[in-house]
């Protein structure tokens, strides 16, 4: 074949990701003048941002009184306890403030007769530390991520801010580039999937918004990008990822497609049944029912399943019932929602109840950071960030959800993680002044792309292989959807470590059949499978190391809370030789002003 | 027509490979029906991934709103992941990119005239006062003009369906334009002259020759054509 092209550029700022998060770095970096490049294996308003549904929590008080340490004691008790709490603090704390912003970006949030923006209840979120349900979530009709993801493009379009940001859309970032011995990013190795051709870019600072990455699930709410390309090229870098093994489960996924519908259904007065027609969540969650933290409701559905009591001939789901909320008020507030019903299950939920059931949605876990979304590595006593580098969204772990999210906190989380993502960025940049990575003039994709083009140059002459790529990628749903999901047990996750072991020997036989260089989707498949074996590995091996059952995690063989031995943040690190090496470290307890929430039992 | 588990439907797909093919030519696969309710997308996806790899098409959040998988199903543009196999009543799906945009490869197609043409009418609120310190208000009538508007995922399906799109290279197109209103009927926008400006040109609302294709194509329902009559209706209103 021809030589792969290689082209160079340089900027300050170089941003993985065109999600929400990534979006709201580049206002900000893009604000403060500084050049950036924005990166993306889809056009921005393709990214996975745009399927959220419900709302964002902030405690603006619109309908009724309304705290934000309210706010932070229900994300630090949803969390479990092993959220940090300092960056809790600032999370909730800037809440309003950054919804006001994208309002004034042009929002266009639903409205209550005063003129003031819509807030519906969601689960978990409560008044008072615990008694009674608040309305916090605000909303756009149930397209709110949607109506944010296109707020924050337009305003990167924005007069102010257009002539900064460079859109590289459908380029598929591949490697993280450090400096070794300052342990600094110097830049980022893409592939340009239109044209083929590598793409080099140089730069003072990296951010990671690389969103999330259940596609290893076989079902899933997630987008077909959503990948988790960004933790594998951290993994690769020698960068750690914090607390893998929390994934949320969702509790309403359509049933056999993983499609989300929102909890804000039941935020609006829906609520679950199992095959005896009776609303089981009194069961596990006498007080908020089936506005429970996820992870809660999503056991009472397993548990139900477990027991004999799930719907349908394999008994093995439950029904979400709305119709009682009347046709305006679901053609108003619930109308997206009542379209992926009737279009994925035939279902018309002004009449039926909608099929459902725990569906892989979500990571509390990832890139490790700190509350100035600065990404650390942990020297054994202590977080030491690395200049220039930094993650936002669901890729990162602040970690502002502990182990497990409540409901409307990821939208929250990406702008405000993603703000403060650009804007200490660009602080470090103009105040710091940092030495640009110049690079030397010769020879530039032998040194830094040289591991990337040969590998790419080998699936290009490379035969066709022997294993079908999606051989693996299928027997990987099932086996991590068997053995690493809701409730786990040691037999099966140790049976999961063996089974990666056998993917990862497997693809090494995978070979291309597209031997064309233009936007060859079957390549960037293989990245996509390559990254989701880096990301089950991770998961799969810290949730072994777990001893323990804490938010989202829960073991059969360890149900309980272990504080004395647990309370405590996974750091995975994959080293040479695809080992994983695990570190604890401890969590940050202590808020920046606030009181510590300290551990309680969590009843719901 | 109800289609089973285990039926088989034709997926006639256009190929075209710059790299290898002279000239596009169309494909034939045989998909099999794995579940009722089987969307065009599975129909694609089990083809690339179970017969040939080298397909190629655009696609990500499988749930029609992200826009990646605008194209041309039986000769209507829609999104393939919202569209189910057995509504088209057909054996044979004859499955096409997007009329009248360039091809990158098979379904792919070059999405950079559509998008430059978004960008000219400012898709972003403007605003001369400055904001409040909280939320702007605005009523929920108000918020109610923007319903059927703000939806939109620029997938691209209404402008490739316009057959003025078609004719005229610098014709903005329906999408460029209900994203216009989106903006010009927001009661906190103050950018309403500058963007309305845009607009009214031969090749902008004026262009509209109420064909309505873009209404039967859009996968959203939502209604390019209204949106067109109501910013020529604001031009009007301004000038006499």
């Amino acid at each position: 074949m021809a030589d792969i092209d290689v082209r160079i550029e340089e900027f300050d700022v170089v941003i993985v990701g065109a999600g929400g998060a990534g979006l709201a770095a580049a206002i900000e970096t893009g604000g403060s003048k500084l050049k950036t490049a924005v990166v993306s294996e889809v056009y921005p308003t393709r990214s996975h941002t745009v399927s959220a549904q419900g709302g964002i929590n902030a405690a603006l008080a619109n309908m009724d009184e309304d705290y934000w340490i309210w706010h932070m004691y229900d994300t630090v008790k949803g969390g479990d306890y092993i959220g940090d709490q300092d960056a809790m603090e600032f999370f909730t704390k800037n809440a309003p403030k950054t919804i006001i912003e994208l309002e004034h970006w042009g929002m266009p949030f639903s409205r209550i007769e005063n003129g003031k923006a819509y807030q519906r209840a969601f689960g978990g979120q409560t008044r008072n530390f615990g008694e009674s349900l608040a309305h916090r979530a605000v909303a756009c009709s149930d397209r709110s991520g949607h109506a944010m993801l296109h707020t924050l493009f337009e305003r990167t379009l924005h007069q102010d801010i257009a002539p900064y940001v460079s859109y590289y859309s459908e380029y598929y970032a591949l490697e993280l580039l450090m400096d070794k011995e300052e342990r600094r990013p110097i830049g980022i190795v893409a592939w340009d999937m239109v044209n083929g051709g590598i793409h080099i870019f140089f730069s003072y600072a990296v951010i990671f918004a690389t969103g999330g990455n259940t596609r290893n699930f076989r079902t899933n709410t997630n987008a077909h990008v959503n990948t988790g390309i960004g933790w594998t090229m951290c993994l690769k870098a020698g960068i750690a990822i914090k607390d893998p093994e929390f994934i949320q489960f969702h509790p309403t996924g359509i049933y056999g497609v993983g499609n989300l519908i929102t909890e804000g259904v039941r935020g609006e007065g829906g609520y679950l049944l199992n095959a005896k027609g009776e609303r089981f969540m009194k069961t596990y969650a006498p007080h908020v029912l089936d506005l429970a933290s996820r992870d809660v409701v999503s056991r009472g559905m397993a548990m139900e399943v477990l027991e004999g009591r799930g719907v349908g001939p394999k008994k093995d789901h439950c029904l979400l019932k709305l119709d009682h909320l009347g046709h305006d008020f679901i053609m108003d507030k619930l109308p997206g929602i009542w379209e992926l019903a009737y279009k994925f299950v035939g279902v018309d939920c002004t009449k039926d109840p909608i099929p459902v059931q725990p569906t892989a949605h979500y990571h509390m876990g990832g890139i490790p950071t700190n509350v100035d979304a600065e990404v650390v590595d942990w020297d054994g006593e202590k977080e030491v960030p690395i200049p220039g580098l930094y993650a936002a969204g669901e890729c990162a772990c602040a970690s502002v959800h502990g182990g497990n999210r409540l409901g409307c906190n990821s939208l929250l989380d990406l702008v405000v993680t993603g703000k403060q993502a650009g804007r200490n960025c660009a602080r470090w940049i103009i105040e710091e002044k940092p030495v640009f990575p110049n690079p030397p003039e010769e020879f530039i994709a032998d040194k830094y792309a040289k591991g990337i083009i040969d590998r790419i140059k080998g699936y290009y002459e490379g035969g066709e292989g022997t294993v079908s790529m999606d051989a693996i990628w299928e027997d990987l749903r099932d086996t991590m959807q068997e053995n690493v999901s809701v409730f786990r047990i040691e037999e099966k996750i140790a049976a999961q470590v063996k089974k990666l072991d056998e993917y990862e020997k497997q693809f090494k036989e995978v070979g291309l059949t597209d031997k064309g260089l233009t936007f060859n989707t079957e390549l960037a498949e293989i990245f996509d499978l390559e990254s989701l074996l880096y990301v089950s590995r991770v998961e799969t091996e810290a949730a072994l190391a777990r001893k323990e059952s804490r938010g989202a995690h829960s073991r059969d063989d360890y149900p309980e809370r272990d504080d004395e031995n647990w309370m405590k943040h996974t750091f995975t690190k994959i080293d040479e030789n695809g080992k994983v090496e695990i570190e604890y470290v401890p969590v940050r307890t202590k808020p920046l002003t606030a009181p510590t929430f300290q551990p309680k039992k969590r009843v719901y | 027509m109800a289609l089973k588990e285990g039926d088989k439907v034709v997926f006639k797909i256009f190929r075209y490979d710059p790299e290898k093919d002279k000239a596009p030519y169309y494909k034939d696969y045989e998909v099999t029906i794995t579940r009722t309710g089987m969307m065009v997308l599975d129909g694609l996806n089990q083809i690339k991934w179970e017969q040939d790899h080298t397909l190629t098409y655009r696609r990500s959040c499988r749930e029609g709103v992200c826009g990646s998988d605008g194209m041309n199903i039986n000769g209507v543009n829609t999104v393939s992941c919202m569209s189910h196999i057995e509504d088209y009543n057909a054996n044979v799906l004859t499955i096409k990119p997007l009329p009248g945009f360039p091809i990158i490869k098979d379904l792919v197609c070059d999405f950079e005239d559509f998008f430059n043409k978004y960008y000219v009418v400012k898709p972003y609120l403007i605003e001369k006062d400055p904001p409040p310190g909280r939320e702007r208000l605005q009523s929920p009538e108000d918020r109610a003009k923007l319903d059927g508007l703000y939806e939109c995922i620029l997938c691209g399906c209404c402008s490739s369906s316009c057959p003025s799109y078609w004719a005229d290279p610098d014709y903005l197109g329906p999408s460029a334009m209900l994203n216009a209103a989106r903006f010009v009927f927001d009661t906190r926008d103050q950018g309403s002259d500058e963007r309305l400006d845009a607009v009214n040109s031969i090749h902008g609302v004026w262009r509209c020759h109420t064909i309505l294709n873009c209404i039967s194509a859009c996968p959203k329902e939502l209604n390019p054509t209204k949106a067109i009559a109501g910013l020529q209706k604001e031009i009007l209103k301004r000038k006499y």
